[in-house]
C-alpha cells in the first residue's frame, strides 16, 4: 500500500490536503456524430498528501497533467474519479454552495498574467469582486481599506486599484493575481507556473513575494512549474509527473541529491547551469514524450528509460516508500 | 587579429508607432569571429531579437527603419543592399532559426518540400535531387526514417522534431553563422538539451558560427564561448563566458546571474534570490544617461548624465558603466 485510501479525519498530523487516485480522462470526439472515439488520461492515479505551511512543488513537462492535476483539486476541471479531501471533506462529492466556500480556503494563480485578468475591470475591480462575492467587507470603507491593504501586501501602489490591467507590466500583472487571491485569506494557494511567463529578474521578485506571503499569512502552496531550478528553490517537497503519473515523490534537497527515478535524474541533468565551469554528466534521452492518447504499456517511461528491462512494458510500478519520505516507482531502483 | 565574420557598429533600429518613436536597438555593437558561438542575452523588449533579425534584414520597413550604424558582413555593409543581393546572402551565408517552429514552417506544404525550396534555390539543383538532399538533412538533424518523413506536414512533428527541421533547412546550404532566436525556449528541458546538442554537433560539423539569443542564462553558460548582454537597446557588457559567470562587472549582469535560482546547489546553501527591483524603461524615451540607473543600487548622480562608453576591463570584456 503506497498511501492509505482515504484520510482519518481525526488524525493529529493531518495533511492540509490529501489526493488520492485522482484520474481525469478527456473524451476525444470525432466523426460527423462526433462520438468519443478515444480518451487522453491526462491524470492517471494520481496521490499525494500536502502538510499545512508547506510547498509542495508538483514538475513535469508539457502534457504531463500536471496543471490538470491543480485543477481538478479546485473543481475548474471536474475530476473523472477519485478523492481530494481538504481538511476532511472529500472536495469531489460537495455541491455547488459547498464548493464556493470552499473556494475562500483555496485560490488558484495562473502563468498568464496577461489572459487570467478581466481588461475591462480596474485593478480595484478585479481584486474586490471576491470580497463581494464572499461578503467579506461589511461597508464600502471596509471594502477599500481592504483592497488598497491588499495591494500594499503585494507591493503595488494603492493609487493602482483605479487603473486597468493593460497598465502593467508582466511581474505587475502577476502581482494582481496574487492580490486577488489574497484576498479571501485562502489557506492553499495553487500556483499553476506563477513565473513562467516573466524575465527573470521579475521572476526572482515574484518568487521572493510568494515566499514573503507564505511566512505571513501561514499559507500551504502547490507549485505547478515545468522549470525545476525554480521548483528546487521554493519547494519543501517535490513531486515528479510522467505521462500522467506521479513518478517520484521526496524532499525536495535530498530529490536533487539522490533522485531515484530514471526520469527523475534524466530531468534534472538536463538543467543548464548557470556556471561555465561547472561540468556534469549529462543523461540524454532519447526521443519525444509519447502520445498520452496511447502511453506505453507497463511503466509509462519504458521507451526512453535508459535502465529499462524487457517486463518494464508488461508491468506498472507502483510508488514505493523507498526511503522514509522518499517514494518512488520504478521496479529496479531502490 | 583577422577581420571578424559579423561585425555590427552602432546599429540602431527604431520602429515608428503611434506613440512616438521606439528606439528598440539604440547603437548595439557586436561582432561574431569564424566558427565561435556569441550568447546574445538580455530580457524581453531588449532589443536581441531586432538586432538579430535586422543583420538579415527581416525588419518590416517601415514601421521599421535603420536610423544609423553598420552590419558588416566580412566587411561588407548589409544596410545598403538591395532586396536580391540580400536573397544571395540568406540561407546560403547567414541562416536563422526561430522560437516557435510551428509559425515558421508553412503547414500547407510537407517539410521535404520546404527543405526542398531552399535548396533549388540556392544550389541550382532539380527538384528531385533536392529533395533527396532534404531527406538526407533530415537524417543528419537525427529526424527517424527521413526518407519517409520528407513527405510529412510539418503538424505531424512533435515541437523537438520540428525545431531538427528547422535547423536541417537552416543548415541545408551550410551558411558560416546560424542566428538561432530563442531556439529551445518553447521546448522541455529534455529536449532542450537535445536540440542544443544537436547544434553544437552541427557546429562542428560545417565549422560554421553560432549567434545564439536567448534569456537563459543556463544555456548560455553550457554552449557559448562569449556573451553578449543587452539591456535596453544596448550593449551593456561583453565578455568571454568564464569571465562573464566568474566576474561579472555590470550591476545588471551581477543581477540577472545572482537572480537565478540554481539546481546544483545544495538546499543548505540556498539563499534568498536576489531580485532586480522595477523593469525595464519605456523605449518610447529612455533615460538620458545610463538605461539601468533606475534599478541599479550602485546609481549615482552621474549615472543620469549621458549614457557610458563601453570600457575595456579586461582582455575581450567591456562593460558599460562608470564603476
Amino acid at each position: 500500500m503506497t498511501v492509505p485510501a482515504a484520510v482519518p479525519a481525526s488524525d493529529a498530523a493531518e495533511p492540509l490536503l490529501s489526493v488520492r487516485e485522482l484520474r481525469k480522462h478527456f473524451a476525444i470526439r470525432g466523426g460527423i456524430l462526433s462520438r468519443v472515439i478515444d480518451k487522453v488520461h491526462a491524470v492517471d492515479g494520481v496521490s499525494f498528501d500536502i502538510a499545512p505551511g508547506e510547498t509542495l512543488g508538483l514538475v513535469g513537462e508539457s502534457g504531463c497533467g500536471k496543471s490538470t492535476t491543480g485543477r481538478c483539486i479546485l473543481r475548474l476541471i471536474e475530476p473523472s474519479s477519485g478523492e481530494v479531501w481538504f481538511q476532511g471533506t472529500d472536495v469531489t462529492k460537495m455541491g455547488p454552495e459547498k464548493l464556493q466556500s470552499l473556494r475562500r480556503d483555496m485560490q488558484i494563480i495562473f502563468q498568464d498574467p496577461y489572459a487570467s485578468l478581466n481588461p475591462r475591470l480596474t485593478i480595484g475591480a478585479i481584486i474586490g469582486e471576491a470580497l463581494t462575492i464572499h461578503k467579506l467587507a461589511p461597508s464600502r470603507q471596509a471594502h477599500e481599506d481592504r483592497v488598497v491593504q491588499l495591494l500594499e501586501t503585494v507591493g503595488l501602489r494603492p493609487d493602482h486599484m483605479r487603473r486597468f490591467p493593460h497598465e502593467f507590466s508582466g511581474g505587475q500583472r502577476q502581482r494582481i493575481g496574487i492580490a486577488r487571491a489574497l484576498a479571501v485569506e485562502p489557506k492553499l494557494l495553487i500556483c499553476d507556473e506563477p513565473v513562467s511567463a516573466l524575465d527573470v529578474s521579475i521572476q526572482a521578485q515574484v518568487i521572493n513575494l510568494l515566499e514573503d506571503l507564505q511566512e505571513q499569512f501561514g499559507l500551504t502552496y502547490l507549485f505547478i512549474a515545468h522549470d525545476l531550478s525554480v521548483v528546487e528553490h521554493i519547494s519543501t517537497r517535490i513531486a515528479v509527473m510522467y505521462l500522467g503519473r506521479v513518478v517520484e515523490i521526496a524532499p525536495a534537497a535530498e530529490l536533487y541529491d539522490t533522485p531515484l527515478h530514471p526520469y527523475s535524474e534524466a530531468l534534472l541533468s538536463a538543467v543548464p547551469i548557470p556556471d561555465p565551469t561547472v561540468k556534469r554528466k549529462r543523461i540524454m534521452l532519447q526521443g519525444d514524450v509519447p502520445n498520452p492518447i496511447r502511453p506505453p504499456s507497463g511503466c509509462h517511461f519504458h521507451t526512453r528509460c535508459p535502465i529499462a528491462r524487457p517486463d518494464c512494458s508488461q508491468r506498472s510500478p507502483v510508488l514505493e516508500e523507498k526511503r522514509p519520505g522518499h517514494w518512488a516507482a520504478c521496479h529496479y531502483r531502490e | 587579429m583577422a577581420e571578424p565574420l559579423l561585425d555590427i557598429r552602432g546599429l540602431k533600429t527604431w520602429f515608428k508607432t503611434e506613440d512616438g518613436m521606439v528606439r528598440a536597438v539604440d547603437g548595439v555593437d557586436l561582432h561574431i569571429d569564424s566558427g565561435e558561438t556569441l550568447g546574445v542575452v538580455g530580457e524581453s523588449g531588449c532589443g536581441k531579437t531586432v538586432t538579430a533579425r535586422s543583420v538579415l534584414k527581416l525588419i518590416d520597413m517601415p514601421p521599421g527603419r535603420f536610423e544609423a550604424g553598420q552590419i558588416l558582413w566580412k566587411g561588407r555593409d548589409l544596410i545598403p543592399l538591395e532586396a536580391s543581393e540580400m536573397n544571395s546572402i540568406r540561407a546560403k551565408e547567414i541562416a536563422i532559426i526561430f522560437q516557435e517552429p510551428m509559425t515558421s514552417l508553412n503547414p500547407v506544404y510537407t517539410v521535404g518540400d520546404q527543405i526542398a525550396e531552399v535548396i533549388e534555390l540556392h544550389q541550382k539543383l532539380s527538384r528531385k535531387q533536392a529533395l533527396v538532399a532534404a531527406a538526407e538533412m533530415l537524417r543528419l538533424v537525427n529526424i527517424p526514417n527521413p526518407q519517409r518523413r520528407v513527405h510529412d506536414y510539418p503538424h505531424q512533428f512533435s515541437g523537438g522534431m520540428r525545431q531538427r527541421v528547422m535547423i536541417a533547412m537552416a543548415l541545408s546550404c551550410q551558411p558560416k553563422l546560424l542566428i538561432a532566436d530563442e531556439p529551445t525556449t518553447a521546448l522541455d528541458v529534455t529536449i532542450q538539451a537535445q536540440i542544443l546538442e544537436l547544434m553544437q554537433e552541427m557546429k562542428d560539423r560545417f565549422g560554421m558560427a553560432i549567434m545564439l539569443i536567448t534569456h537563459a542564462m543556463g544555456v548560455v553558460a553550457e554552449t557559448c564561448q562569449r556573451v553578449t548582454v543587452m539591456y535596453a537597446g544596448l550593449v551593456v557588457e561583453e565578455a568571454p563566458v568564464e569571465a562573464l559567470f566568474g566576474n561579472p562587472r555590470h550591476p545588471y549582469t551581477q543581477g540577472l546571474i545572482r537572480s537565478i535560482p540554481r539546481v546544483d546547489r545544495s538546499a543548505a546553501k540556498k539563499q534568498r534570490l536576489e531580485a532586480i527591483a522595477g523593469t525595464v524603461p519605456n523605449m518610447l524615451e529612455p533615460p538620458p544617461g545610463c538605461r539601468f540607473a533606475a534599478r541599479c543600487k550602485f546609481a549615482m548622480d552621474i549615472c543620469n548624465q549621458g549614457i557610458p562608453p563601453l570600457k575595456e576591463v579586461g582582455t575581450g570584456h567591456f562593460v558599460r558603466c562608470v564603476l
